[in-house]
C-alpha cells in the first residue's frame, strides 16, 4: 500500500494547463467516484484550486498507481493527453507525499507564502472525500494531521503575521501610528480599486468614519454607500484634510492635489495630532514636500511595495522554521504508518500475549508451592493454550486481510483492541520485510510462522518525470 | 543583609539590561521572557534590600541620597512591571531597565552606613523625598516614552522598517504614555516641593533660599507646568511633547545633582 500524490501547481504549470485541469465543485463528486473506480486505487482525495490540482491517493502498486492517477488527470479534460501533462506533473510517494501535503496545507508551497486560503480549501476537499467515502483510514489520518500541522505552523511561526499586499501594508503602517483605529476617520480622495481595498481593510480593522470625495459626486455617493460612509463634494477636499486621521489618495490627476501648504494648514488645525497620508496614485497626487512636515507621515506606492517586499522576506525566514516542523510531523506520522504494518503487529501481539501469560503463571505458581514439576508444566501449558487460542483468530484474520482494501483498518483495530500502541515494533521495519520471524514455540503452540510483507510501504524513491 | 541583596539586585539588573538591549536587536521573542524573569527576580531582591534597609534605619535619621535613588529605581521597575503586565510592551524594558540600573549604580556610589541622627520633626523630610522621587519616576517614564517616540517617528519618516520598528508600539500610544506619566508625576512633584519647603522652614527657618536644588526644582516644576498646560491647551503633543519631556528630564537630573552638592556640604 502506498500513499502517493500526483499533481501540478503554479510552480510547474502555466495557468492554461491549470484552468483545464481544475475541477469545479459541482463535478468534484463525479471525479472522485471515477478516481476510485480505477483498479488498484484504494483511497482518493482531489484538491483543486486556482493554483494547484493534486490527487492524493492510496494505491496498491506504486508504478501502476502513478499511471492510473495521471490517466485520471488527463481524462478530466478532453483536449488533454497524458503526454501533454507529463512535463508539468510531480509525483511523490510515502513520506514525501505526506510532507508535500503538510507543506501545501501550511501554505509553504503557495504563491504567497503564509496565505490562509489553502487550508480552507483542503478542509473542503477533505469534506467532499469524506462524504463520498473516497478517503479511508490512511488519508483521513494524513489529512487531519496536515490540518493540525498547518495550525501549528500558523501559531508557532510568524508566517502569516505580516502584510503581503499593498493595500494591507497600508493598514499595517496605520497601526504603527494609531494604536486604535476605531475612533479614526479615513478620507478617500478618489476611489481607485486599491484605495477601496485599503479602505475595506481599514474598516475591517475598526475604522468607522469613512469620508469619500470623487470628481464625480454620483460615483462618490455610490462608494460611500458601500462603505457606510459620507460623500463630500470634491471642491471641499482641502478643508476635509484637517478632520482626517488617515488620507488615502488615488485619483487619475496628473498634478499634486495635496500640497505641503495644505498639509501644514491641516496640521495646525489638528494641533499636531498625527496624520497618515497614503498616495497610491501614479503619477503622485501628494507633493513629496509633505514628508518633512512634523507629525504627518506620507507613504507612496513605492514605500508600500518596499514594505511588502520586506514582509515577504520575513515570511520566507519564518517558512524555514515551518519546514523544520513539517519534517518533524512527517516523522511522527511515519511512526503511526509503520505501526500499520502487519508483521510487527503480529509480533507485538504475540509478545503481548506471551507477556500476560508469563506474569499470570508466575503469580499462580508462586502461591501453589506444593505442586509437582509435572503439575507446574501442566498449568503453564494450560495458560499457553488459552492465550494462543485467544489471539490465533486475530492473527489469521490479520494475515488474510493484509492484502485486502481494509487491511490497514484491521491492523489499526487489532492494535487498539490489544492495546499495542505503546509496544514498539519488535524489530526495525527494514529488517522486517521478507524475513522470518523468530518463533517461540511453547507447549501446545501452533507454529504459525507468519511472514507477511508489510502493509504500508514507505517509499522515498522519486520516480522522476516519466514520459509514457 | 541589605547590602548583600543590594549587590545581588545590581547584578540581576545588569544581566537583565544586557538581555533587554540584545532583545532590541534580535528577532528572538524568548529573549524578552528571559529578561522579564531576571528583572522580576531583581525586583524581588530589591524589595528585600529596601525592607532590610528600612528595618536598619530609624525614622529619626535623615533620608540619604542613596536611599532616594534606590527607591527611585525600585519604583521605576514597579511601573515597568505594571505596564508590561497590562500591555505586554516588552520593548519598554529595553529602555526602563537600563535607566533603573544607572540610578542603582549611582545609588551604590553614594552608599554610606553612617547616617546623621536628627530630631523627630524631620519626619517631613521623608515625605518630601518620597513624593519628589515618585514625581521623578513619572518624569522618567515620560522621558523614556519620549525617546521611544522620537525613535519610532524617525524610523517611520525615514522608512526604515527594521526590528526596532516592529517592536516599538504605535506613536499615539507612546504619546499617551508620555501624557499619562506627566499627569501623574506633576502633582507628586508639586507636593514634593511643598513638603520640601516646609522641611526647609523647620530646618533653616525659611521656606526658600534658592540653593541649586531649590532653584532647579522650581525651574523643573515651571517647565513641566508649561509642558502640561501647553499640551492641554495648544496641542503641544506628539514630537514636540517628546522633545520637551526629554529636556525636562535633564532639568530633573540637574536638580538631583543639586541635592548631591547640598548633601556634601558645598552649598548650604
Amino acid at each position: 500500500m502506498h500513499v502517493i500524490v500526483v499533481g501540478l501547481s503554479h510552480k510547474t504549470a502555466p495557468v492554461e494547463i491549470r484552468e483545464k485541469l481544475a475541477v469545479p465543485e459541482s463535478r468534484l463528486r463525479e471525479a472522485l467516484t471515477r478516481l476510485c473506480t480505477y483498479p488498484g486505487v484504494r483511497e482518493g482525495l482531489l484538491l483543486s484550486t486556482c493554483n494547484r490540482v493534486e490527487v492524493y491517493a492510496v494505491v496498491e502498486d506504486l508504478e501502476s498507481g502513478y499511471g492510473r492517477v495521471q490517466e485520471f488527470l488527463a481524462d478530466t479534460h478532453l483536449s488533454l493527453s497524458s503526454e501533454h501533462l507529463t512535463p508539468h506533473l510531480y509525483w511523490h510517494a510515502g513520506d514525501r507525499a505526506i510532507g508535500h501535503l503538510f507543506r501545501v496545507a501550511s501554505s509553504l508551497d503557495s504563491m504567497i507564502v503564509g496565505e490562509s486560503q489553502i487550508l480552507g480549501q483542503i478542509k473542503d476537499a477533505f469534506e467532499v472525500a469524506l462524504t463520498h467515502k473516497a478517503s479511508g483510514l490512511l488519508l483521513n489520518k494524513i489529512v487531519k494531521k496536515a490540518i493540525s500541522v498547518a495550525k501549528r505552523v500558523r501559531t508557532e511561526t510568524k508566517i502569516a503575521e505580516t502584510a503581503v499586499s499593498v493595500s494591507y501594508a497600508a493598514v499595517e503602517l496605520a497601526k504603527k501610528i494609531f494604536s486604535n483605529l476605531t475612533e479614526k476617520t479615513v478620507l478617500l480622495i478618489g476611489a481607485g480599486e486599491m484605495a477601496k481595498l485599503a479602505a475595506r481593510h481599514l474598516i475591517a480593522n475598526g475604522v468607522r468614519q469613512v469620508r469619500i470625495t470623487t470628481r464625480n459626486f454620483q460615483h462618490g455617493l455610490e462608494v460611500a454607500q458601500k462603505f457606510n460612509g459620507t460623500a463630500v463634494p470634491f471642491e471641499d477636499y482641502k478643508t476635509e484634510l484637517a478632520g482626517a486621521d488617515i488620507v488615502l489618495v488615488s485619483t487619475g490627476a496628473s498634478h499634486y492635489l495635496v500640497t505641503a501648504d495644505d498639509v501644514q494648514r491641516a496640521m495646525r488645525q489638528r494641533m499636531s495630532r498625527p496624520m497618515f497620508l497614503i498616495d497610491i496614485s501614479v503619477p503622485r497626487n501628494i507633493d513629496p514636500a509633505v514628508r518633512p512636515i512634523d507629525d504627518a507621515f506620507l507613504f507612496d506606492i513605492d514605500d508600500l511595495h518596499m514594505r511588502v517586499e520586506q514582509n515577504r522576506e520575513d515570511r520566507l525566514r519564518e517558512a524555514a522554521k515551518a519546514e523544520q516542523m513539517v519534517v518533524e510531523e512527517v516523522a511522527v506520522l511515519g511512526q503511526w504508518l509503520q505501526s500499520l504494518e502487519v508483521t510487527p503487529t503480529i509480533v507485538a501481539l504475540r509478545s503481548r500475549a506471551e507477556d500476560i501469560k508469563r506474569r499470570e503463571v508466575e503469580k499462580v505458581l508462586a502461591r501453589l508451592t506444593h505442586l509437582t514439576s509435572e503439575d507446574r508444566a501442566a498449568v503453564e501449558a494450560l495458560a499457553s493454550a488459552i492465550v494462543n487460542k485467544m489471539v490465533h483468530g486475530t492473527m489469521v484474520t490479520l494475515k488474510t486481510e493484509a492484502t485486502s482494501s481494509s487491511g490497514a483498518a484491521y491492523v489499526d483495530a487489532a492494535r487498539r483492541f490489544f492495546n499495542l500502541e505503546e509496544a514498539q515494533p519488535a524489530y526495525p521495519s527494514g529488517q522486517a520485510e521478507g524475513q522470518e520471524i523468530p518463533e517461540r514455540n511453547g507447549p501446545g503452540h501452533e507454529a504459525t510462522g507468519f511472514s507477511e510483507p508489510s502493509l504500508v510501504q514507505h517509499t522515498t524513491k522519486e520516480p522522476g518525470r516519466r514520459g509514457r | 543583609m541589605s547590602s548583600v541583596f543590594f549587590m545581588l539586585t545590581m547584578g540581576l539588573y545588569f544581566v537583565s539590561t544586557v538581555c533587554y538591549l540584545a532583545y532590541l536587536l534580535r528577532r528572538a521573542e524568548t529573549l524578552s521572557k528571559v529578561s522579564l524573569g531576571i528583572t522580576a527576580a531583581g525586583f524581588a531582591t530589591h524589595t528585600v534590600a529596601l525592607l532590610a534597609r528600612m528595618a536598619d534605619t530609624s525614622q529619626a535619621q535623615l533620608p540619604t541620597f542613596h536611599e532616594a535613588l534606590s527607591f527611585f529605581s525600585w519604583m521605576l521597575i514597579l511601573v515597568f512591571l505594571a505596564v508590561e503586565f497590562r500591555r505586554q510592551l516588552h520593548v519598554l524594558g529595553s529602555f526602563i531597565v537600563p535607566l533603573a540600573l544607572i540610578s542603582l549604580v549611582t545609588a551604590a556610589a553614594f552608599r554610606s552606613d553612617e547616617a546623621s541622627t536628627l530630631q523627630p520633626v524631620f519626619k517631613t523630610l521623608w515625605v518630601h523625598v518620597t513624593l519628589s522621587m515618585l514625581g521623578t519616576v513619572g518624569f522618567a517614564v515620560a522621558f523614556v516614552a519620549g525617546v521611544m517616540y522620537l525613535i519610532q517617528d524617525g524610523l517611520l519618516k525615514s522608512k526604515r522598517f527594521n526590528v526596532l520598528y516592529a517592536k516599538l508600539p504605535a506613536l499615539d500610544y507612546l504619546d499617551h504614555l508620555n501624557q499619562q506619566s506627566i499627569v501623574m508625576g506633576f502633582p507628586l512633584l508639586t507636593l514634593g516641593i511643598i513638603s520640601g519647603a516646609f522641611s526647609a522652614e523647620i530646618v533653616r527657618g525659611t521656606y526658600v533660599n534658592w540653593n541649586p536644588e531649590q532653584t532647579w526644582a522650581m525651574v523643573t516644576w515651571g517647565f513641566y507646568f508649561a509642558v502640561l498646560v501647553g499640551r492641554l491647551t495648544i496641542g503641544w503633543r506628539a514630537k514636540r511633547a517628546a522633545y520637551l519631556t526629554i529636556i525636562g528630564f535633564a532639568g530633573v537630573i540637574l536638580t538631583l545633582i543639586g541635592v548631591v552638592l547640598k548633601s556634601h556640604g558645598s552649598v548650604s
